[in-house]
């Protein structure tokens, strides 16, 4: 049986010099094919005596299961190296940069609108909106503003005939909305406004966002109550200090304007705030019963109050834009920083 | 308004530092737009007096002068202003004093010893500019600290009113709204009337008694037109910003804004018989005191004479009449117009007067003979002569309608718990006269306010002196209910997202545009002018996105961003027979090329169909349908109108080659607008069965004339309903070779599917033989082989 053992370190030796798959599988063959060595072998064991048969072809089987070892781990080896090296031409370099399109952004006057809403949104605040070319009754005398009066001089209005003119502020929606929806009435109306005055602290367009609450139990209390809160979610500052003083508007009495403690200085006093510590942000108060009246809302009934304010200004505190005309120059190389 | 602490707290004077009184005022809708020192912060400047004044041996424009400061022994002080001489006041900064910036020290100019220095008013910071030292008065004690002797420690306060708060327009109504605040008394100056010792009458007549109310005037006749307004005055006068002029129109000056009430000195001599007060005649010209020629409107309040209009009642007066240095006799006018007669007219004539911002917020009507007392009274005070009886002309006043307030209702509407009591209180501290009617107050308003007309008016009087601070901010309360949403309907929200993701910028661009861009962008279309444009080229507003987002394209190209993709969106405007239509519209341009610069990949410029892929899932999930179309801004020949559930919503091209030219374009832009409710609708999904069948795929190449249209492909043969296709989608267009040059090769995936079962291959070759078929006979398409 030397000849068996030789079979076998042969076949091993003959396999693991093999480097190929398809090679691997030639050499197979010469010992485990159909005229392989050990084939042969087997063939030769009808030739024995029948007594040596059995532990003759147990050796022999012996000597195959050797060598169909060795032959599967040196399979499984090869398999793997070619995995290897297939894995290895493959790689990539991670780093290079993704392709395809780019992301684009939204403007930062449309981010600071669409914060503004998704604030009054959840507390149920619907969004309504108006026409910009308005006309005086809609932009004036219902808002309690008759002609003649000094308050039409604060607003540098726009004309495009007789009657019609580019709305001053947003405050013609509560008329429109109220026309056609009966309290309780619960909106905001963000939307462009006009007033012919320009310079650095003045463009003759800007963003207004108008809210209107009408229901028969709100107060100016409340009104304090919704502002405050706002300003504070705006900025996310939980202890934003905020100050109401007497104004005037004539579609509201009474009338206050909103200041809060200025963000970028904390209240100290700095450039932004002129050194007082407070920044002016919004114009509101409790709905003039004229303005009701002009909608035919009962006044004794019903209670409202309204506020406008400044989009851009509070995107320029928010986002610490120094020059509210960045917003209409549309450099992209500035819109991009807001994306 | 604008005025001096000092002489405010003359009138009233509560117990708080200028910051806290600011604040008061402020707090109370009184803002207090500016609080400035008087005078820099300085010490060490006393009067002194230049006994002499020598030439400097070794410099021209310096004086060597002997200066009498009260310090023991005349001190030598080198000056180089060019008013210098022997005898003036002026102030004088002792050795160790501190300027704004320097302290002054023993010095030699030039080799002569100085000990101290002659100060301008810029110097000591009481004014910008100063060509000389500051001359003070003859009769200034030498050596008194100039702090106490020009009353330099003093602040400005500067009102920001609202107009509705008039009678804060004047020291006493300040002076009353900060006794009413701090409860404090008030001291207003005592007013009696003049001693009458002359007896020139001039008569007055007021033709229209509903304009001017009251009139009263009188003479004042031998007036010492020499004479000198009064430190004090002049002091009060610039510290509220008015510049000394002379003693009788000071003093019209200083009772304007001590009273509220504007006055007018006429020269006697130069009006002629009676004084009217008339309507203006249509046209009617007046050369005013600012020398300006006004024609008048037939409905602005006029002061005539015989020869005619003389001033403009309550606005200003006119340059014929005008006092000067010769005059000794006035008619000195105090009136009340009201504020119908005079709002709008001022600003009308370009004006804006101190008077006419009085007059049409409304004046205190029951004060004007009062204000004509004091006035007359300062001026025989300061200019001597005598005062004739006053002549005044009444006509209807206006009436204070008691208001009605309810405790209840104020506590509602303020959200605060109020009682009769406060609520009386506070009427009283306001000086409010009231009466109780059972659960109502009836509240006359004072004469001096033109705010207080209803209910609310009264319950902001209450909250303002209860403080808007000391308000309790109250969380709402109210009813919950859900908010509708509409599903088949979308926001501009989600649009925007859709364009973001796609690599687009959103931009934000005035309404009014350049008249030449609707030319270019939209010609024929009737846009919409301003009467008063804020520039040219800012005139018309745009009756379309595209001539904003080509102005951006243009104005980031020069600063070098060489890919843009911009989207706005916003109201458009145009002009129809019975108004204005403000459509609202969604716009893109794109330009450069189709992806970022970035490794590989071939660069290409962005094209129609990138766009038009845009467009659609815009659109999406409904199906939009192109149309080939002609815009004037577009290339002939690459521009589709967007069609949307049967309506046309806008449409998309490429820039026309003459119109890049015209703006200077390397490759063209893209653009697109669109109907924005078009965009915002969709359709509600719903469910239909999803086959467990396999699909089959068949392809059909077909030749065709290349002036067909591909989508009349796939409609001819989706409108031939042919049961079990699924889907007819492009998939190539081919051209060259082995394809004449009028013709195109199109490729199409034809997808089978039935839920029931799968096809067989005969079936499936029946259902392409009629496609093929159809195109044939239709678009005469030969099957490709």
């Amino acid at each position: 049986m030397q000849n068996l053992d030789t079979i076998v370190a042969e076949a091993l030796t003959a396999f693991s010099s093999a480097s190929q798959g398809a090679e691997l599988e030639q050499v197979k063959a010469r010992y485990l094919g159909k005229s392989g060595l050990l084939t042969e072998q087997l063939k030769q064991l009808g030739k024995l005596p029948a007594a040596e048969r059995p532990t003759a072809g147990n050796l022999i089987n012996q000597a195959k299961e050797q060598i169909q070892q060795a032959l599967e781990a040196r399979r499984a080896m090869l398999a793997q190296a070619h995995l290897d090296s297939k894995l290895a031409a493959e790689t990539l370099d991670v780093t290079l940069p993704g392709r395809g399109l780019g992301m684009g952004g939204l403007h930062p006057v449309t981010r600071t609108l669409a914060r503004i809403q998704a604030l009054f949104a959840s507390i149920g605040f619907e969004v309504a909106e108006g026409p910009e070319i308005e006309t005086d009754f809609y932009n004036f005398t219902a808002l309690n503003i008759p002609e003649n009066h000094p308050a039409r001089a604060m607003h540098d209005t726009f004309y495009v005939d007789d009657k019609h003119l580019l709305r001053t502020h947003t405050s013609p929606v509560q008329i429109h909305y109220l026309q056609t929806n009966k309290p309780p009435v619960k909106i905001i109306a963000p939307g462009r406004v006009y007033r012919c005055d320009s310079d650095v602290t003045h463009t003759p367009m800007f963003h207004q966002v108008e809210g209107l609450w009408v229901d028969e139990e709100v107060s100016f209390a409340a009104l304090k109550g919704v502002l405050a809160d706002f300003m504070q979610r705006f900025f996310e500052r939980d202890d934003l200090r905020v100050r109401f003083r007497p104004s005037f508007f004539p579609f509201t009495e009474p009338s206050a304007e909103m200041d809060i403690a200025c963000v970028m200085c904390g209240g100290d006093g700095c450039r932004v705030c002129s050194h007082t510590g407070w920044l002016e942000v919004l114009g509101c108060g409790m709905v003039h019963p004229n303005v009701l009246r002009h909608v035919h809302v009962d006044s004794e009934k019903y209670l409202g109050f309204a506020f406008g304010m400044g989009a851009e200004r509070l995107a320029m505190l928010r986002y610490g834009v120094d020059d509210l005309r960045l917003f209409f120059a549309n450099d992209l190389r500035f819109l991009k920083q807001f994306n | 308004m604008k005025f001096s602490e000092r002489w405010l707290r003359t009138l009233v004077n509560p117990a708080l530092q200028s910051a806290e009184l600011s604040h008061l005022l402020t707090m109370a809708g009184l803002e207090v737009e500016a609080l400035d020192e008087v005078a820099a912060d300085f010490s060490g400047v006393v009067v002194g007096q230049v006994l002499s004044v020598a030439p400097h041996p070794d410099a021209d424009r310096l004086r060597v002068c002997q200066v009498e400061a009260g310090t023991g022994s005349p001190l030598q002080i080198v000056c180089g202003a060019p008013n210098v001489r022997e005898g003036v006041r002026v102030p004088c900064a002792l050795v160790g004093a501190k300027l704004p910036g320097f302290e002054i020290k023993k010095a030699k100019l030039r080799g002569a010893e100085s000990l101290g220095m002659l100060c301008s008013a810029r110097e000591l910071g009481l004014a910008e500019e100063a060509d000389g030292l500051l001359l003070l008065p003859d009769d200034a004690p030498v050596g008194s600290n100039i702090r106490d002797y020009l009353h330099l420690d003093d602040r400005l306060y500067t009102l920001k009113l609202t107009p509705n708060r008039s009678d804060c327009l004047s020291m006493i109504g300040v002076a009353r709204e900060v006794s009413a605040l701090t409860d404090s008394p008030l001291s207003l100056p005592l007013i009696t009337p003049a001693t009458v010792s002359g007896s020139v009458i001039r008569n007055v007549k007021v033709t229209d008694g509903s304009a001017c109310p009251r009139y009263c005037g009188r003479v004042i006749s031998q007036l010492n037109h020499m004479a000198g307004t009064p430190a004090w005055m002049t002091e009060r006068l610039s510290r509220s910003g008015l510049r000394s002029i002379s003693a009788v129109v000071d003093i019209t000056n200083y009772v304007l804004l001590e009273q509220g009430q504007p006055l007018h000195a006429f020269d006697l001599g130069k009006l002629s018989g009676e004084v009217q007060v008339r309507l203006a005649k249509q046209g009617e010209a007046l050369t005013l005191l600012n020398d300006q020629r006004a024609v008048l409107d037939a409905d602005m309040l006029v002061i005539a004479d015989d020869h005619g209009a003389q001033a403009l009642a309550g606005i200003m007066g006119g340059a014929a009449t005008a006092v000067d240095e010769n005059t000794s006799e006035i008619f000195l006018e105090a009136a009340y117009f009201s504020p119908d007669a005079i709002v709008g007219r001022a600003r009308r004539l370009g004006l804006s007067t101190d008077s006419s911002h009085r007059f049409e917020r409304g004046v205190d009507y029951a004060s004007t003979r009062n204000a004509l007392e004091r006035a007359t009274t300062l001026i025989l005070e300061i200019c001597g002569g005598e005062a004739s009886p006053i002549t005044e002309v009444c006509g209807i006043l206006p009436e204070r309608v008691p208001v009605s307030l309810r405790t209840a209702r104020a506590s509602k509407v303020l959200g605060v718990a109020l009682d009769d009591a406060k609520v009386e209180k506070t009427l009283d501290r306001l000086g409010f006269t009231y009466h109780r009617d059972d659960a109502i107050y009836r509240v006359t308003p004072p004469s001096y306010r033109f705010d207080l007309n209803i209910e609310e008016d009264l319950i902001e009087e209450l909250a303002r002196v209860h403080g808007y601070d000391n308000i309790q901010a109250q969380a709402p309360v109210a009813h919950l209910n859900m908010l509708p949403q509409p599903e088949h309907q979308r926001g501009m929200d989600d649009l925007r997202s859709v364009l973001v993701a796609r690599d687009y910028q959103e931009v934000i661009t005035y309404s009014f545009v350049d008249a030449a861009w609707e030319t270019d962008f939209a010609p024929g279309v009737q846009s919409v002018a301003l009467k008063n444009p804020i520039a040219s080229q800012m005139g018309v507003m745009r009756s379309t996105l595209l001539g904003g987002l080509m102005d951006v394209l243009r104005s980031n190209l020069n600063r070098r961003q060489e890919r843009v993709r911009i989207f706005e969106s916003g109201r458009c405007f145009l002009a129809t027979e019975d108004g204005y239509n403000q459509p609202q519209r969604l716009a893109g341009l794109v330009y450069g090329n189709a992806v970022p610069e970035q490794w590989g990949g071939v660069a290409r410029n962005v094209d129609f169909f990138d766009v038009k892929a845009d467009i659609e899932a815009l659109c999406w999930p409904n199906i939009a349908r192109f149309e080939k179309a002609v815009h004037p801004a577009m290339h002939p020949g690459q521009c589709a109108e967007v069609w949307l559930d049967g309506v046309r919503a806008g449409w998309l091209g490429t820039l026309h080659p003459q119109l890049m030219q015209k703006y200077d374009l390397d490759t063209a832009p893209i653009l697109f607008e669109v109907s924005l409710p078009a965009l915002l609708t969709r359709t509600l999904p719903s469910h239909g069965e999803v086959s467990r069948f396999q699909s089959v795929r068949r392809d059909l190449a077909v030749i065709i004339d290349e002036s067909v249209p591909v989508q009349a492909l796939i409609e001819t043969m989706n409108a031939a309903h042919i049961e079990g296709v699924a889907e007819i989608a492009l998939f190539d267009v081919y051209r060259g070779k082995g394809i004449d040059s009028d013709k195109k090769s199109l490729a199409f995936r034809v997808l089978l599917q039935d839920t029931q079962k799968t096809f067989t291959d005969t079936e499936v070759d029946a259902v392409m033989a009629s496609f093929t078929d159809l195109l044939k006979q239709k678009f005469n398409a030969q099957l490709r082989s």
